[in-house]
């Protein structure tokens, strides 16, 4: 499995010098199972570069969306795949009570947003809605379950036979929350992530940015290193990196993190470019 | 084995109860007693971290729901269960035995918690001592 992150930056694209070691591009991460199953998560930005390098033997693209704020749609409309006429693209996103899936995403792609409408890309575009679901895509496994944060926002875990990756970019499980964590049974997101080898998690905000953004949907450094300590996971990559954070910051930030982590999780910012062999 | 996570709108509806003054019961959906809150612990009598999950059958053998002259309420009245197996809301007065002792007369109003996919999760009851 392979495991390659394309944008790392939460709520708003932040590109220029200050960033360029963590990149600026929002959320997507790609993951590719040994047998050539091509998963996406996410099309913030990230997914534009995400799209160009997907091998022409690539003949099924599943594109997961945690949930439909702009950060994580907007590149969707610049997808490359979908100009590919050769290409199945499964696009799986949350259910909502507040309308279906393709009448959401086409509040965005759709004029006067986008000149574009989803139905005439060339690709053959499927729409999924999904709850807590498990979903087998080829050799790979994708397990979603709800999370919180403001309106529908899913977690996926993607996981091949020996392998898992934990995807909750978007998570506030520290709120209202007495203790924090507060145990597996009650801890927003456990199930998506225990165990797995690489976690990357919602780390927007510092300790004291965070008292001021409660309620917003995002976790402080702290909250994420705790979070991803209780649920047992290998690696703990800080991600939804907040657009004012430079490079500077997010290094000293993910150093900090590092040393409250201790030896039991290997904890880094993710940084677009990374690409993860498990 | 690994304790299972709870579903999200139980984990929500745990938090919101725990800042309301006033008293939440919260139940799964086969019934059992997940949580109730600091202003439920004064009617029932006890600490919720004193009674920790309970079934059904054991909760409501717990604080007896009885009627105005002292007969056992039957189960599929109380608001909870009504909740549950019908899926809408439902609204009763009656008695409780605390584990105080003391016979209480309250209001019960009970909904159920039904998640974006459309299946139940659970319900929730919010009640109040009636005044004399």
């Amino acid at each position: 499995m392979r495991v390659t992150v394309w944008g790392t930056r939460g709520s708003i694209a932040t590109p220029g010098p200050q960033t360029a070691r963590y990149g600026g591009n929002t959320a997507c991460v790609t993951v590719e199972g040994e047998g050539g199953t091509f998963v996406v998560l996410d099309a913030g930005t990230g997914v534009r570069l995400a799209g160009a390098a997907v091998p022409h033997s690539v003949k099924r693209i599943d594109l997961f969306l945690t949930h439909l704020h702009m950060d994580h749609i907007i590149g969707l409309g610049f997808f490359p795949p979908l100009q590919r006429p050769d290409l199945e693209v499964h696009i799986w996103g949350p259910k909502a009570a507040g309308g279906d899936l393709k009448t959401r995403l086409n509040r965005y792609l759709s004029p006067p947003l986008f000149p574009v409408r989803l139905r005439d890309v060339p690709a053959a575009v499927t729409l999924h809605e999904i709850a807590a679901a498990e979903v087998a895509i080829g050799e790979l496994k994708v397990t979603s379950s709800f999370v919180t944060h403001p309106d529908p926002a899913l977690g996926f875990r993607v996981a091949s036979k020996r392998r898992a990756i934990a995807y909750l970019p978007d998570h506030e499980p520290a709120l209202g929350a007495r203790e924090f964590p507060a145990g597996p049974t009650w801890t927003s997101g456990h199930r998506i992530a225990a165990g797995a080898d690489v976690l990357l998690h919602d780390s927007q905000y510092t300790a004291s940015e965070y008292e001021e953004r409660v309620g917003w949907g995002h976790s402080s450094i702290d909250q994420s290193v705790a979070f991803a300590r209780q649920a047992g996971v290998g690696e703990l990559m800080l991600f939804h990196h907040d657009p004012s954070h430079d490079d500077a910051t997010i290094a000293a930030l993910a150093e900090d993190a590092a040393e409250r982590a201790g030896s039991e999780v290997m904890t880094s910012a993710a940084a677009e470019g990374r690409v993860i062999e498990l | 084995m690994a304790p299972q996570q709870q579903e999200i709108e139980i984990i929500l509806a745990r938090q919101l109860a725990s800042y309301l003054a006033t008293p939440v019961f919260l139940v799964a959906r086969d019934g059992t007693l997940l949580f109730y809150n600091e202003a439920a612990e004064t009617i029932l009598g006890r600490r919720f971290t004193e009674t920790g999950a309970l079934s059904m059958e054991e909760w409501s053998a717990a604080w007896t729901p009885t009627d105005a002259a002292g007969s056992p309420l039957p189960s599929d009245s109380i608001p909870l269960v009504i909740a549950l197996r019908d899926r809408c809301p439902a609204t009763a007065d009656f008695w409780i035995t605390g584990h105080d002792g003391v016979r209480r007369h309250i209001d019960a109003h009970a909904f159920p918690l039904v998640g974006i996919a459309g299946s139940l999760v659970g319900a929730v009851a919010l009640f109040w001592e009636k005044s004399a």
